[in-house]
């Protein structure tokens, strides 16, 4: 009963109103004549269903909800969707994070401009790189705290696209190249100040060696 | 003969006074809808005086009229007197002052009290404003690394994903239940549907490089999403099962897409002649168009109105704010300290995100009045609520 109340709107609500005033307004002077007093027990009754079963759609019931299955690459639907991706050929590599980590770089407050003085660190990804086309690199964007979380995440994930650009010119194919944000979510530095902030505003070097 | 009559006037004729009261009454009623609707920010709450409920009863009913624009007084200066009980079943009635007429009266059974407590809450909402209330919804949120969906109210809540991965920007499924979310469980931040019912998830956008930000279609068929795999964060357009994928934007600085309601228009945050701006683009493709929010400054996170009416946002000055602006541009108005809104289902409350001491909690705001009630923190870092419509 309640839920026909709730899906009624506007005119045809306006319109049983008007109705619903009419009848209260017959049903309260017969009263008041009748008996010179009026009623305190509630006209109307409202059930509602029970605690596990599923009302609307856009309704959860209390800790029923199953959990979400195992995520794997393999469950992917719509074959031919992802035909523009290589990540397929970074699957399975051994990420080395310390072998650049020296050479992380920074950034100006919302900005994925690469500062000059950057050079020699993206030079000496470039030459790590080198000619072994087997190796392969992943460039982690990151933010400091200041920014909304989606703003950061697309921020993070253009500062990782600056690299790969900017190591594109030093002669690093692209395609040997993947990049990720993770926005604000992985500060090195946890404090809430401009020293803190330097330091998360960064790209980080994870060098991809082939599975074995 | 003539007596008969006179005998009937004196019955028809209090029906008529009362009648004609009564639609008065509406008739004030309606100017107030009406005032809500043009005047965000401005507005007086509705005082009202709620007697005799106690314990949970009251205190939910308590939060769900104050997020709706309703303030608490003594029965003297209440313009709707609401009373009842709940010693076993929540039962109440409404009745307004200057009408002099009950206009709500009603008992619950069934579920639990907490819930009998949020129906008649919606059916006060329903019986004042005329408006459908948002007392019985639900949202979804990201908290620590899993995704959550609770009551509006932040109560019931459930953990929907047990992965221990990063997660971003949940969104509901129009009418379904069901989500989309970002999550970076294999290794990269990739889209994914979820049915809440059974638990089945499917890989909707896992490209190379960023896929966030999805955002539903309101007929539920298409999903618009922030992608980098032509190398920058732009705006993409596939179907509800991520098929037929379309690139909609090459403007510089994309982020946080959301859907008008007629789901002609895909707004969004960007960056043109180097100042960030809203804008627009139709969800078929074609011109991007600057969205104007005059007075406020590095505007994110748009959320469309239902009512198609606002666009809500964040705007970035020194701090936080939650703002609205007319959805085809203008004055944008500054509600309150805050970030990432999302709009009830009724085009009135939103959901945002509040932080204190560094971390995020959630907050629900009525937007003509700025009534604000924070719900408790749930877990550490509650953040990117999205309510479900």
């Amino acid at each position: 009963m309640g839920k026909i109340n709730f899906t009624n709107f506007n005119k045809r609500k306006i319109m049983k109103t008007t109705k619903w005033i009419y009848t209260l307004a017959f049903a309260l002077v017969v009263t008041l004549a009748a008996t010179g007093c009026h009623t305190h027990k509630p006209v109307g009754v409202t059930q509602l269903p029970g605690e596990s079963a599923p009302t609307v759609p856009d309704q959860t019931s209390q800790n029923t909800l199953p959990p979400g299955n195992q995520l794997s690459q393999s469950e992917q639907v719509q074959p031919g969707s992802l035909a523009t991706e290589n990540l397929a050929e970074f699957e399975g590599m051994i990420e080395d994070t310390n072998a650049l980590a020296a050479n992380t770089i920074h950034f100006p407050f919302d900005s994925s401009v690469i500062r000059k003085s950057e050079k020699t660190n993206l030079e000496a990804v470039a030459t790590a790189l080198g000619a072994d086309t087997n190796l392969k690199l992943l460039i982690e964007g990151n933010c400091d705290e200041r920014g909304t979380e989606e703003y950061n995440r697309a921020l993070g994930e253009r500062r990782a696209l600056a690299a790969r650009e900017a190591l594109a010119k030093l002669g690093v194919d692209p395609s040997r190249v993947r990049t990720i944000s993770y926005g604000e979510d992985r500060p090195v530095d946890p404090g809430h100040d401009e020293s803190a902030w330097q330091k998360n505003r960064r790209d980080d070097f994870v060098l991809l060696h082939p599975k074995m | 003969m003539k007596n008969n009559n006179l005998h009937l006037l004196k019955i028809y004729l209090p029906i008529f006074l009362v009648v004609i009261a009564a639609d008065f009454a509406r008739g004030q009623n309606e100017i107030n809808i009406e005032q809500n609707i043009t005047v965000m920010g401005l507005m007086k709450p509705v005082p009202v005086a709620l007697d005799g409920f106690s314990g949970e009863v009251a205190s939910v009913l308590k939060f769900d009229l104050y997020v709706q624009g309703f303030s608490f007084v003594s029965d003297d200066a209440a313009q709707y007197i609401i009373n009842g009980s709940n010693s076993d079943r929540v039962q109440g009635r409404v009745i307004d002052r200057f009408a002099k007429s009950t206009i709500l009266s009603r008992s619950y059974i069934g579920a639990n009290l907490r819930r009998q407590a949020h129906a008649f809450a919606d059916d006060i909402v329903l019986a004042i404003t005329g408006k459908k209330g948002i007392a019985q919804t639900k949202i979804t949120f990201k908290a620590r690394s899993e995704i959550y969906v609770a009551d509006f109210d932040g109560h019931n809540y459930q953990a929907v994903t047990h992965d221990s991965a990063i997660v971003a920007a949940p969104a509901w499924a129009p009418g379904k239940l069901a989500l989309y979310y970002t999550s970076y469980k294999l290794g990269n931040p990739d889209i994914f549907y979820h049915d809440l019912r059974t638990g089945q998830r499917q890989l909707i956008a896992g490209y190379s490089g960023l896929n966030t930000s999805a955002a539903v279609s309101p007929d539920g068929l298409k999903v618009a999403m922030i992608l980098s795999k032509d190398g920058s964060p732009n705006v993409y357009v596939c179907n509800a099962d991520g098929s037929d994928l379309k690139r909609l934007t090459t403007t510089s600085e994309d982020s946080s897409p959301c859907w008008s309601p007629d789901g002609q228009w895909i707004c969004f945050a960007t960056k043109i002649n180097e100042r960030r701006i809203l804008a627009k683009v139709s969800a078929s493709g074609g011109e991007v168009q600057r969205i104007s929010t005059a007075g406020v400054s590095n505007p994110t996170e748009p959320d469309w109105s239902p009512d198609g009416k606002w666009i809500a946002f964040t705007s970035q000055m020194g701090e936080f704010d939650i703002c609205v602006v007319p959805a085809d541009g203008g004055d944008a108005t500054t509600l309150v300290r805050g970030e990432d809104p999302s709009w009830s289902p009724n085009s009135r409350t939103l959901i945002f995100t509040r932080e204190t001491n560094y971390q995020h909690a959630l907050s629900v705001l009525d937007a003509p009045t700025k009534q604000v009630k924070d719900i408790p923190r749930i877990l550490e870092n509650d953040s990117q609520p999205a309510w479900a419509k």
